[in-house]
């Protein structure tokens, strides 16, 4: 059985309780992507501004539960600094990492990615894979990765 | 609304109920489950399960069209069960039923069938701030075909419709769409009086009805509306039927929703003729099993006195409402009317600053299965100024106890997430 320590990592209250990078940027210069979870009301939105290549500032508002805010901000911090092609590789990771495969729900660990030759270290992101054993969360802690990946797409068109 | 509880009303024994639902006697993660959750579906009595169960063992076969003992035997038990829906809500013909898949798609087929014959650019659909997406969307929808606009009636503080205006508000409306009962906030409204000002300037008017049926008497012919829609799955029926009640004159009068087998009576190269009520609005192989089931949950509900579930429902949120209250004090908000006249057994709860999610999540860790999110009304939402609230909604098999377990996991819920370390 999954327990709520699984899900509840202490890291992940930490940025609950604590969120990096929230806020707003003016637009433009920055863009803003908007995100809904229509299951559970949650809203998103994802600021970005670029320089160059490089993801010079993110923040984020609106509002939801603790595992969609602290993804959130988590998120921020593992993207901020980093080109667009290595954030694509970091949202690619993670959303393999929340992808159900049998082998999660049995325990397993799932299969690492790879995506050519070394496996893409998640760090702190990893505290979010016991959110695979509750799978009505998996699109709180998506969603401003979905919400990332429009914004990414739209900076990009 | 027929809520009055009278003296001779038989109390509900709310143990032999409980034991009638086989899902209930189950466990979820070590506590025995204590399910509140019956505003988004109801659990099935074995009674009902019965009757799906031998359908298909012994009766199985398609209906109105074999000449053979099972086929008739089929459709003499769907039959059956159209009249027990009509006694049910006291309708004035059975031919006035018509099986749907839900009650969303009673609505739907309103507003494809009656709104687009009826409604053009210009005229009004007031709805009101308590619905559901369900009695939303479909407007919306003709708005963006037809130009219709849709207007909202406002809400009091305490989530009850706000009349003041209806008289201007009533202005170029051809249909007054709203539910008898809330599924966010319980709210119970006057549909006999909304009816009659909707007649009064001409207008019908669509009850959805989905969150009374199940719990409060319902005599479509008191509320003197025009449609009435609402869903099997939430009164201890099947997933999969719901029903729209109409008066005959309208019905007769609209064209079919959806093409098929069984709503017609001819059938030539060059077109077709529609089928007799209710069957014209009934393409298509119907959904027998589901039917048949939804009958024996009406009898299961008969056996127990609508009366007596709506007296039990009033005791227990009573009694809900004001233990938490006496627990939880300032820490705990239940949304909605605080007097139990004016409501069903609907908590939409906000419990000091834990998101509704995490809420329902640590209170499953009990068994205790709440309804987390907007639940299908963000107008609503926010109107209330909130994203999402946690929701229990009570029914037949709930009693005391539940409550109790309920208040406690709250405080479990409240001490897990402050002792997290900061």
């Amino acid at each position: 059985m999954a327990g709520l320590e699984d899900l509840y990592r202490e890291i992940i209250l930490d940025h609950y309780r604590s969120p990096r990078n929230r806020g707003e940027l003016d637009t433009p210069p920055a863009n803003m992507t908007e995100g809904f979870n229509p299951l559970c009301g949650d809203e998103i939105r994802v600021y970005l501004e670029l320089d160059g290549d490089t993801i010079s500032e993110i923040r984020i508002g609106g509002q939801g539960c603790s595992i969609s805010q602290s993804s959130a901000s988590m998120m921020t911090t593992a993207v901020l600094g980093r080109t667009v092609d290595e954030a694509r590789q970091v949202l690619k990771a993670f959303k393999a990492m929340m992808s159900i495969h049998q082998g999660d729900l049995d325990g397993d660990p799932p299969p690492g990615v790879t995506d050519g030759e070394e496996p893409i270290s998640l760090g702190d992101l990893e505290a979010l894979r016991g959110v695979v054993k509750f799978p009505v969360r998996i699109k709180c802690a998506t969603l401003a990765w979905n919400t990332f990946d429009h914004g990414l797409d739209e900076i990009s068109a | 609304m027929s809520a009055s509880t009278s003296q001779t009303t038989t109390p509900l024994d709310a143990a032999a109920v409980k034991a009638d639902f086989p899902l209930l006697q189950r466990s979820v993660n070590g506590s025995p489950i204590v399910y509140l959750d019956s505003g988004a579906t109801s659990q099935k009595p074995r009674q009902v399960l019965k009757v799906i169960d031998t359908y298909y063992h012994e009766i199985n076969a398609n209906v109105h069209r074999g000449a053979y003992h099972i086929a008739e035997l089929a459709t003499s038990a769907m039959e059956q069960a159209r009249a027990k829906v009509q006694r049910f809500i006291a309708a004035p013909s059975s031919s006035e039923i018509i099986f749907t898949k839900n009650a969303t798609e009673a609505i739907n087929l309103v507003a494809h069938s009656w709104g687009r014959a009826n409604l053009s650019e210009g005229d009004v659909v007031l709805i009101t701030g308590l619905e559901h997406h369900a009695n939303i969307v479909p407007w919306h929808q003709l708005a963006a075909e037809r130009g219709v606009e849709v207007r909202w009636i406002p809400l009091t503080d305490d989530g009850r419709l706000d009349l003041h205006d209806l008289d201007s508000l009533l202005e170029g409306v051809r249909l007054v769409a709203l539910s008898s009962a809330s599924n966010v906030l319980g709210t119970l409204t006057p549909v006999r009086e909304l009816a009659d000002a909707a007649h009064a300037v001409g207008a019908l008017c669509l009850v959805d009805a989905s969150q009374s049926v199940p719990h409060l008497p319902t005599d479509v012919t008191e509320w003197d509306c025009d449609f009435v829609a609402f869903t099997g799955h939430k009164m201890c029926g099947p997933t999969g039927i719901g029903v729209l009640w109409g008066r005959s004159e309208l019905l007769e009068a609209m064209p079919p929703f959806m093409g098929g087998g069984e709503m017609i009576l001819d059938v030539t190269m060059e077109g077709f003729t529609p089928n007799e009520l209710p069957w014209k609005f009934e393409a298509g192989t119907p959904p027998i099993a589901q039917i048949i089931g939804l009958g024996a949950a009406v009898d299961y509900l008969d056996s127990i006195g609508m009366d007596s579930v709506r007296a039990h429902e009033m005791a227990l949120t009573d009694y809900a409402l004001r233990t938490l209250a006496d627990r939880h004090g300032d820490d705990l908000l239940v949304h909605g009317p605080s007097a139990v006249a004016d409501r069903g057994g609907v908590l939409s709860m906000c419990y000091r600053d834990i998101h509704p999610h995490d809420l329902s999540q640590v209170l499953d860790q009990r068994g205790v299965c709440v309804r987390a999110g907007h639940h299908c009304a963000k107008p609503l939402m926010r109107l209330l100024g909130v994203g999402a609230t946690a929701r229990a909604s009570l029914y037949i098999y709930n009693d005391e106890s539940d409550i109790d377990a309920l208040s406690e996991a709250l405080t479990e819920a409240g001490d897990f997430f402050a002792h997290q370390p900061a």
